[in-house]
């Protein structure tokens, strides 16, 4: 078990996505010592979620392989996952934090043989698919996980399929006697990168997300079109597993709406552009991609990204918001009824498979911080003096692709090293 | 063609815009549109009529003040509500397209027939005369509005509709002598006086 070694130099980075590992490497490197807090039994966040990155459709492995590297080799980096900062008291340069340690039942004996998965029976929705999978009772959070461990499942524990994981393990990494902890250290400076996590599309009612099964997000398509996915890669439709090359984006889903989100989630043009190769990658000509929209919001450099993809053949850019979806029940197609604005036509648009282009929002609710911090409309977290040492990085801070997650996070390190050289100089 | 549309066209001249902000009821609102749709996807009249109220809304930014001021759309308006709960920016879009009947009223320029305003005409006259709607007269200037026979005609159409409004008490034959009204019909008179010197004032403020 880790134990943490803290002083008030120390800096706390809350949440192991990209912009915590980015600001908590970045601090380490700088010298700092830096305790890395991360909810998830795995650090990456949302971003391993993702099939490819845009603009250069790379994978996110890579970024975040060459990150667990650095994060590997830096002594003065400690790693809590499966944790949860609860409490943070006192003020810059001088701070309390309370960390809840859940039990994963599985030390760090575990060779992520997998004997245990193969033992137990039960199986639960796939977090790391957005439920469109299961998962066993004991699983491997996904095949990249970092730290490379197995983890049961809570529901399992007092069940015969605990004792069946334990007898299956051929390296004692199993301990069902793991209890919950809850740890206290101090710190200097804080940096808070909890990030996002999709607006909740059942919400948007007229597009019948939680009624229409070929209506999915922009989140779960990530993972469909992952040969590591549920789908093995095939992009398909979830009502009937046929092929869906006729695919439509809703932009906008929950963004620029007073009645959801207000702000402009700013990378969902870029995703359905992106999202819209993984379709022609997978059918070619037969692919038919349609983009509702209301403005396209690919900025700065990636303008030549949409160029490109308004240049394909087979991709059509329609200027209107969705007013509704419909089902034709004869095929499974959703129908998407609307107002062109180019024009003023009325449309019912029938498509395989329909995208919703889901907006941003922070992970943690406006009334969850467990310290004051200052929030705007949206619960974004505003710099501010009232902040005191507590430093937003990412998408804690605002819808943000990760190419400036990752510059925020510098900069809330650089804002961190700071605070805790304050406090080294006063103490001498 | 009015004189008030003549002295309303040589003061806004080429911003019709700003001659909606100034004289039609929410029409500062109309900027705040971003053209995104949903509002015409949601009409169920839609489909009836020249042009949905985004349309509306960028031709008025536009210019086309003829086309819209002699326009039906606004008249089709059946007050639903379904545009302004799911416009996105919260325009009250409803209200914007009442606005513009009623200025278009006023200038004189609701197409001829147009029967939505013949019906709101006939209303307001009615409820003028006593402070209260009458039901019966209300129904019967309707069916007659086209002449006698077709008042017959659609008299006859709807008589059961009228038989069950009597059951129901929403509708009395006595209504046809007199009928019934409120106390101080001259005191809602003299109100609704002030409050067209009010809307004549405030139109008069944007100079
Ligand atoms: C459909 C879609 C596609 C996208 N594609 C791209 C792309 O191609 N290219 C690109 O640049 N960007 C893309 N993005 C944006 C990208 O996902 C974000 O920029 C990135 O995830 C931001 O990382 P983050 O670390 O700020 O937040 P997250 O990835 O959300 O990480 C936050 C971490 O904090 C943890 N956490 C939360 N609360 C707590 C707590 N209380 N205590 C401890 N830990 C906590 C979470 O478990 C998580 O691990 C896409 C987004 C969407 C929606
Ligand atoms: S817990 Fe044991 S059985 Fe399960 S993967 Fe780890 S080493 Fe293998
Ligand atoms: S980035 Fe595009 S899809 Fe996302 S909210 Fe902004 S305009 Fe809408
Ligand atoms: S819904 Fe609102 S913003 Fe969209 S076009 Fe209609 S009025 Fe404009
Ligand atoms: S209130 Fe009027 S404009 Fe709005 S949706 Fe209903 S009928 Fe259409």
């Amino acid at each position: 078990m880790t134990e943490v070694v803290a002083t008030n130099q120390t800096i706390l980075v809350v949440g192991g996505g990209i912009s915590g590992m980015t600001a908590a490497l970045e601090a380490a490197e700088a010298g700092a010592q830096v305790v890395l807090v991360e909810k998830r039994p795995y650090l990456g966040g949302r971003t391993s979620q993702l099939y490819k990155y845009f603009p250069k459709l790379c994978h996110p492995t890579c970024g975040l392989e060459i990150n667990q590297r650095r994060a590997k080799m830096n002594p003065n980096l400690t790693i809590l996952t499966s944790a949860e900062v609860t409490g943070l008291e006192g003020e810059p340069g001088n701070y309390t934090a309370t960390v809840k340690i859940t039990p994963t039942y599985v030390n760090d004996n575990c060779t992520a043989c997998g004997e245990c998965a193969k033992a137990v029976e039960a199986e639960f929705d796939d977090e790391y698919n957005y439920g469109l999978s299961k998962r066993k009772g004991a699983y491997l959070p996904h095949v990249m996980a970092h730290p490379m461990k197995y983890v049961l499942d809570p529901r399992i524990i007092g069940t015969d399929d605990a004792q069946k994981a334990k007898d299956a393990c051929k390296y004692d990494a199993i301990d069902l006697d793991m209890e919950e902890r809850e740890i206290n250290f101090p710190v200097g400076a804080v940096v808070w990168a909890t990030g996002w996590q999709p607006y909740d599309a059942a919400k948007i009612q007229p597009y019948g997300y939680d009624r229409f099964e070929n209506v999915i997000s922009s989140v779960e398509f990530e993972r469909m079109a992952d040969p590591k996915g549920p789908t093995g890669g095939k992009i398909v439709r979830p009502s009937d597993g046929k092929e869906a090359k006729n695919v439509a984006f809703i932009q906008c889903a929950g963004s620029r709406d007073r009645n959801h989100l207000w702000h402009c989630s700013r990378i969902c043009c870029m995703a359905s552009l992106k999202q819209t190769h993984y379709v022609v990658d997978a059918y070619g000509d037969d692919a038919q991609v349609s983009i509702y929209y209301i403005d396209i919001r690919a900025i700065d450099r990636f303008e030549d990204f949409y160029a490109r993809v308004k240049a394909m053949d087979n991709v059509k850019f329609i200027k209107s918001k969705v007013a509704s979806i419909t089902l034709n029940k004869e095929n499974g197609n959703p129908v998407l009824n609307g107002v062109d604005t180019e024009g003023y036509h009325r449309y019912a648009n029938e498509h395989d498979l329909v995208v919703l282009a889901i907006g941003m929002q922070p992970s943690v609710g406006m009334d969850e911080f467990p310290v004051e911090v200052s929030l705007n409309r949206e619960g974004f977290i505003e710099p501010s003096e009232e902040n005191g040492g507590v430093f937003p990085a990412g998408c804690a801070a605002d819808a943000l692709d990760v190419n400036r997650a990752v510059q925020s996070a510098t900069g809330a390190a650089l804002k961190a090293i700071q605070v805790v050289n304050r406090v080294a100089g006063a103490e001498g | 063609m009015s004189d008030l549309n003549t002295r309303m066209i040589e003061k806004y001249r080429n911003d019709f815009l700003k001659e909606v902000e100034a004289n039609v009821e929410e029409g500062e609102w109309v900027k705040m549109c971003m053209q995104c749709g949903v509002c015409s996807g949601s009409c169920p009249l839609g489909k009836h009529w020249a042009h949905p109220p985004q349309e509306i809304f960028m031709m008025i930014r536009a210019g086309k003040r003829e086309e819209v001021l002699t326009s039906d759309s606004m008249w089709m308006c059946t007050s639903c509500y379904n545009c302004i709960v799911r416009c996105p920016r919260e325009l009250p879009i409803t209200h914007i397209m009442h606005g513009l009947a009623t200025y278009s009223k006023k200038l004189g320029l609701v197409p001829k027939g147009q029967p939505t305003a013949t019906f709101a005409e006939i209303f307001w006259n009615n409820m003028m005369k006593k402070g209260r709607v009458n039901e019966l007269k209300l129904g019967l200037s309707l069916y007659f509005k086209d002449g006698f026979g077709q008042g017959i005609k659609n008299a006859m159409a709807n008589q059961k509709l009228g038989m069950s409004m009597m059951k129901a008490k929403r509708m009395s034959p006595a209504e046809f002598f007199g009928g019934h009204g409120i106390k101080d019909v001259g005191g809602l008179q003299k109100m609704i006086k002030k409050a067209q010197e009010l809307e004549e004032a405030r139109m008069k403020k944007f100079d």
